[in-house]
């Protein structure tokens, strides 16, 4: 799923610090389930914002709304209603969302409310971790079945690098495993090791954001 | 003979070659590479460039590779792919031919979160062991990565690095086979402290068959103080400085502790020398060329050899 984190709350205030009346839109997708833009985390940044502009003498109007997906035009259209008198919105869906809202509202103003991170998995309760760059060309599985392109900081097709000691990558201070080491002991346990010795070479980016805006198109589904 | 430098014509005929280090200074400042550059001249058949090593800006090898050839002193450039793909880095090899460079060395190079640019976008189109293998193909078969025919054939003397300290263990030897039939010619390794894991790490490479298919150079850093040696253990991933090496450096009295480094140097360069399918050395001085000479002569690697 796609993962983000909350904007802090001085950041939104000030993207919207000239308005009177916003709409807070969140999203029930990915968001929902990486507590980030939920309809409880409406409420919660809807509640933030009324208080931290009273309590500076200027009264602010939110009004809430959690769209079914904010990725789908037949889902932003409840929001015609609420956007009507609104001087600007704040999503608080991943950036999908807020490109949706601004393609049906031209003139409304629109604002991120969160970070979009990653496309990720949850690994504990409050922890996430990113897993796949959207590549376009999977190859995972001549690795073991792991994502070098993500998870290796130098992106390595011949890893791992001299930078891995211990299993542990040299970028990020000890807090990050190297995808290599993991790579290295699966292929091990498989007996499959004869894979990495091969030399790996170029890989096409075209399929990735290197070839330009990606659209896909299911002909069959058009229909 | 491939590119014809002495680098290659010095390993080609058998004699231990040397290889120095020097890396360009972080501004415009000519004089101060120059400077540098002079006290290695003599000492090593070659003299690596640095591709803005740590990722910290530096003028870049290719200029400082001229200034070398401008000097008398032969450069093995050093191109890492973090900062650039394949177009910027296939223009960078053809042009460094063009000025008439003859060593190459490839490299991945290290994280840009290490420099001084943090906040950088890295590249990584390629990593070194393709880069080697461009190199190669464009130098034997005339062609780019994209299949394009190269217009003159960049004749060049490829080499690579190797890491014999760093994890998995057991994959650095297959590693360092890998950049070999990618097209490394000649390893420099790693700065050598734990010799006896390095005896090990040779060991496995000559039971390969790859100490017959390339030239290894044995990596070699004088320590200059028990700070540095202290530094190297702690921050630097997978180089353990023996507490040995480290007591020896204590026992010294301050201004003494430099000289008992040089000491150490020079032991692990005779020992590096004696091992089988070690091809040459090295040398390392970081911010301290104005010792090579001295290391040099004490390790009796001077006069060099002249190759014709």
């Amino acid at each position: 799923m796609v993962i983000g984190e909350s904007k802090p709350l001085a950041e939104i205030l000030e993207m919207i610090k000239d308005f009177n009346k916003v709409v807070v839109a969140g999203c029930k997708g990915c968001v929902t389930v990486c507590n980030v833009g939920g309809e409880k985390e409406v409420a919660i940044l809807a509640s933030e914002l009324r208080i931290a502009r009273k309590a500076s003498g200027n009264e602010l109007e939110v009004k809430e709304y959690t769209c079914e997906r904010q990725c789908d035009p037949e889902y932003i259209e409840p929001l015609d209603d609420l956007v009507t008198d609104a001087d600007a919105l704040v999503s608080i869906a991943c950036s999908v969302g807020p490109q949706y809202v601004v393609a049906r509202y031209p003139y409304l103003q629109v604002y991120p409310g969160i970070n979009t991170t990653c496309i990720g998995g949850s690994q504990e309760h409050g922890v996430w971790k990113e897993f796949c760059q959207a590549c376009g060309n999977c190859i995972i599985h001549h690795f073991g079945g792991l994502c070098h392109i993500t998870r290796c900081a130098k992106q390595l097709l011949n890893g791992p690098c001299g930078g891995s000691a211990e299993g542990v990558c040299e970028v990020g201070k000890g807090s990050i495993p190297c995808i290599w080491q993991l790579i290295y002991d699966r292929l091990k346990n498989l007996g499959h090791l004869n894979q990495l010795v091969e030399v790996k070479l170029y890989k096409d980016w075209s399929t990735s954001r290197d070839g330009g805006l990606r659209t896909m198109i299911r002909e069959e589904l058009k229909k | 003979m491939t590119a014809g430098s002495n680098l290659e014509k010095i390993l080609k005929s058998g004699k231990k070659a040397v290889t120095c280090e020097c890396g360009p200074p972080r501004g415009a400042d000519v004089e101060h590479f120059r400077h540098k550059a002079s006290y290695l001249k003599g000492c090593g058949d070659a003299v690596n460039v640095t591709d803005n090593q740590t990722a910290v800006v530096r003028f870049c090898s290719l200029a400082a590779s001229k200034i070398l050839m401008e000097m008398g002193l032969e450069p093995v450039m050093q191109m890492v792919t973090r900062d650039m793909n394949r177009i910027g880095l296939q223009s960078n090899v053809l042009g460094a031919a063009a000025l008439g460079i003859k060593n190459l060395l490839c490299l991945t190079g290290d994280h840009q979160s290490f420099g001084d640019h943090p906040q950088a976008k890295n590249v990584h189109d390629l990593d070194s062991i393709m880069l080697l293998h461009t190199v190669k193909t464009m130098r034997d078969e005339g062609k780019m990565v994209s299949g394009t025919e190269v217009q003159g054939r960049p004749q060049m003397f490829i080499g690579a690095a190797a890491n014999p300290f760093a994890d998995p263990q057991d994959f650095r030897v297959v590693r360092m086979g890998k950049k070999i039939s990618a097209g490394a010619q000649f390893i420099q390794t790693q700065c050598i402290y734990n010799m006896e894991r390095f005896r090990h790490f040779m060991q496995m490479a000559n039971d390969m068959g790859l100490t017959e298919k390339c030239y290894i150079l044995a990596g070699i850093t004088p320590l200059k103080s028990v700070g540095m040696a202290n530094y190297m253990k702690k921050f630097v991933p997978g180089l353990d400085v023996p507490d040995s090496y480290i007591t020896r450096l204590r026992g010294a009295p301050k201004d003494k502790q430099g000289a008992e480094g040089i000491k150490i140097a020079v032991e692990q360069i005779q020992e590096c020398l004696e091992m089988k399918g070690i091809a040459g050395i090295h040398l390392m001085a970081i911010e301290w060329e104005e010792k090579v000479p001295e290391i040099m002569e004490a390790a009796k690697l001077l006069p060099r050899p002249k190759i014709d």
